[in-house]
């Protein structure tokens, strides 16, 4: 009992709350609020692991939850594994390219500083996306205006803030931070090329020695 | 005990011999539909061969007429059936009775032109008019001798549509031949022509025969890659290129009402295997469908068939359905007036009730024919389906829903899940009667079972608002608190502060 106790009293704990709630306060203010949650050290990855776990959960709840006439999916070919690898996959893919790109522009921010950032600027999403959920179910096919243009609001909030996100934690000038983000786009895309290039040659050397090796078993069979 | 074992195998063996015997017989063809997510799933079969026709089985004034040769049109006059026999150069007239009996009455191989015969040569098309200001008037489309005959009723020549010339923007040169193909007559004369290589739409002819011009061309496609590459390209390059050129029709039939059904071979994104032209060549098919009448929304490769369905051949039903032949599967797809997908039948093969080479389709009520032009001088045939006691019900219950009269409907639509639980268009039939009665609940299920976006939000809206109007003391309970908890608060907070100041 004690033990929790200080759990919760720990400096730590507080800290962790604190910097959870911090999030509210970059999705309003994300100029001022993403420069101290890296430089003021006021977000912590703990809280951007809660917040990432829970736009997973929130993501698997809306697309399932969500009234038919709003999300309609067939159920039977739905897969948790892959709303994860959707939303994980292009986070640490920025994280990755985006780091690469920035050290070489004197950018001030390391990966886990990049990685805490989209999950900061994820809870607007988090936010929206839950009360359409529900919202779903309480409009009929005209009012789904309505809900498209929520959706529209959360998406734009999403892209402002990560562009906030990428000028005050590499410390960079507007249109440096929308450039190297643009740019990082395209490091996504030539990573993915690589990983494929580098599957489908792997797998074609396997199936060549693969081969190779039968041809030769079955000449030795064969006498 | 011996006896007994002995009784056991025998009943062992009839158990064993009898389901193959049952099910053997009755597996003849496979129907099918697609539901809500666009999967094929089976369906009773709503169109049965009640007729299998070959020409070595048919005898004219006691000789055997011979195997048909690649025959290319039927069309259906009254009771009466016109077949072309191409390969042949002839036209076989069968009779056909209520019974499913039939009979040859008439073999033409010509015409009579002032007292003088003309023979025909490889004609492909057919056209008996059933208007009234030309009852029973034949068009023939003779198409290796480049003429369309205008005939009367006693294969009298009274008129011979030529190669249009020069006569408006007329596509064909003068030196090029023209091959027509496939034609058809509206309620005013005007004679539609599809001719072999015209792709600006079909022909369009005056009463008298004289070219007025072209009708319902399909849009050209042109896609951005195209555009680039048109740019970049030399003068040689881009001559050297396939020239960007609408689609040809491949078939067209008028229905009832006077619109013109044509068909194209072909699927792309902005271009319809099926249209519906009316006088003005715009197309107004009604494409309300959960998908568009495109033919297999599913198709795999295999067998030598592979991409989408080819149609070839349409014709509308009496109460407008229509249903459409694809080549590529030899199968029929039936669609209701909205575009909705009621049944698919047929199959590639040489049994019958499945084709070789779909060439023709055209309706007597609603029975329908099909003609295989065969492969080679093999397999050329005519089948002939009738309506089972299912599709009938279907097409009951299809004309009241299409009425209005979701009432009478109703009972119809249980019949048919009876029969099929997976045809989607009852469940919508029974919600939407069940909408109309004030039971939204239930039609609010039967609409989701649909995925029916729209109509499900109709239910809903009443269904909210009765629910909003039974509970409306939540939403009084819930403001009251709302207004008087803080100020309550308040009030108490300023209380005690003033307590403790004091």
């Amino acid at each position: 009992m004690t033990i929790v106790k200080k759990t919760f009293q720990s400096e730590g704990f507080r800290h962790y709350i604190d910097s959870l709630k911090f999030s509210l306060y970059t999705c309003r203010r994300p100029l001022d609020g993403f420069w101290d949650l890296v430089h003021e050290k006021r977000g912590s990855l703990a809280a951007a692991h809660t917040i990432v776990i829970l736009f997973i959960l929130n993501q698997i709840v809306y697309l399932t939850q969500s009234n038919f006439i709003w999300i309609n999916i067939p159920l039977e070919s739905f897969s948790s594994v892959f709303v994860l690898i959707n939303i994980l996959g292009p986070m640490l893919l920025f994280s990755v390219a985006n780091w690469c790109l920035t050290t070489l522009f004197d950018g001030k921010g390391r990966i886990s500083d990049i990685y805490m950032g989209w999950a900061y600027a994820l809870v607007p999403q988090l936010i929206i996306r839950f009360a359409l959920t529900w919202l779903s179910h309480i409009v009929t096919w005209d009012e789904i205006m309505i809900l498209v243009m929520l959706w529209r609001i959360s998406d734009i909030w999403f892209y402002l803030l990560i562009i906030c996100a990428m000028k005050q934690i590499h410390d960079y000038s507007m249109g440096k931070a929308l450039l190297t983000t643009i740019l990082s786009l395209a490091a996504m895309g030539i990573m993915v090329f690589i990983f494929l290039m580098f599957f489908a040659v792997v797998s074609d050397g396997i199936a060549y020695f693969y081969t190779l090796g039968q041809e030769a078993l079955f000449r030795i069979r064969r006498g | 005990m011996k006896k007994f074992i002995c009784y056991a195998l025998v009943a062992i063996l009839f158990v064993a011999i009898l389901p193959t015997s049952v099910f053997g017989a009755a597996a003849r063809s496979y129907t099918y539909s697609y539901n809500e997510w666009g999967a094929p799933i089976p369906s009773p079969d709503a169109y049965r061969v009640s007729a299998y026709i070959l020409g070595q089985h048919l005898y004219f004034n006691g000789e055997n007429i011979g195997a048909f040769h690649s025959p290319q049109d039927i069309h259906v006059h009254g009771n009466l059936l016109y077949l072309v026999d191409s390969g042949n150069h002839r036209i076989i007239i069968m009779e056909f009775f209520e019974d499913t009996t039939f009979e040859v009455i008439d073999i033409r191989t010509y015409a009579l032109r002032n007292g003088e015969q003309t023979t025909f040569s490889n004609p492909h098309g057919i056209y008996i008019s059933p208007w009234e200001a030309n009852y029973g008037q034949i068009w023939l489309a003779d198409t290796e001798n480049h003429r369309v005959l205008h005939l009367d009723e006693n294969w009298h020549v009274l008129n011979e549509v030529l190669h249009p010339g020069i006569y408006g923007i007329s596509q064909l040169s003068p030196e090029s031949d023209f091959f027509p193909t496939k034609l058809a007559v509206d309620f005013s004369g005007r004679l539609f022509v599809q001719a072999r290589a015209v792709n600006r739409g079909f022909m369009e002819f005056d009463r008298y025969g004289v070219f007025a011009g072209y009708m319902g061309a399909p849009p050209v496609e042109i896609t951005p890659w195209d555009q680039l590459w048109r740019f970049i390209a030399t003068q040689e390059q881009r001559e050297r290129r396939l020239l960007n050129v609408p689609v040809e029709y491949n078939n067209l039939s008028i229905d009832h009402e006077g619109f013109i059904f044509g068909t194209i071979s072909q699927v792309t994104d902005n271009l319809q295997p099926v249209v519906r032209l009316n006088m003005m060549g715009d197309d107004v098919l009604i494409r309300n469908g959960w998908a568009y009448p495109v033919g297999d929304l599913w198709y795999g490769q295999g067998a030598d068939r592979s991409g989408p369905s080819e149609f070839v051949a349409v014709t509308a039903l009496p109460n407008n359905n229509y249903v459409v032949f694809d080549r590529n599967r030899g199968r029929l797809f039936a669609y209701d007036t909205q575009g909705n997908l009621l049944y698919v039948w047929g199959g590639p093969g040489n049994r019958e009730g499945f084709f070789t080479m779909p060439a023709a389709l055209d309706n007597m009520g609603f029975t329908l024919f099909a003609l295989d032009a065969g492969i080679g001088a093999n397999f050329a045939n005519l089948t002939r389906f009738d309506l089972t006691e299912y599709g009938a019900l279907v097409n009951d219950a299809l004309e009241k829903y299409h009425q209005g009269l979701y009432q009478e409907s109703y009972y119809l639509w249980h019949d048919v899940l009876r029969i099929n639980g997976n045809f989607g268009m009852a469940y919508t039939g029974i919600a939407r009667n069940l909408l109309r009665l004030g039971y939204y609940r239930e039609a609010m299920e039967l609409f989701r079972y649909q995925n029916d976006e729209i109509n499900f939000g109709r239910a809903f809206g009443f269904y909210r608002r009765i629910w909003m109007e039974d509970n409306f003391w939540i939403f009084v309970v819930v403001i009251a608190t709302l207004a008087i908890v803080p100020a309550v608060v308040k009030k108490i907070l300023k209380v005690r502060r003033e307590i403790r100041e004091s």
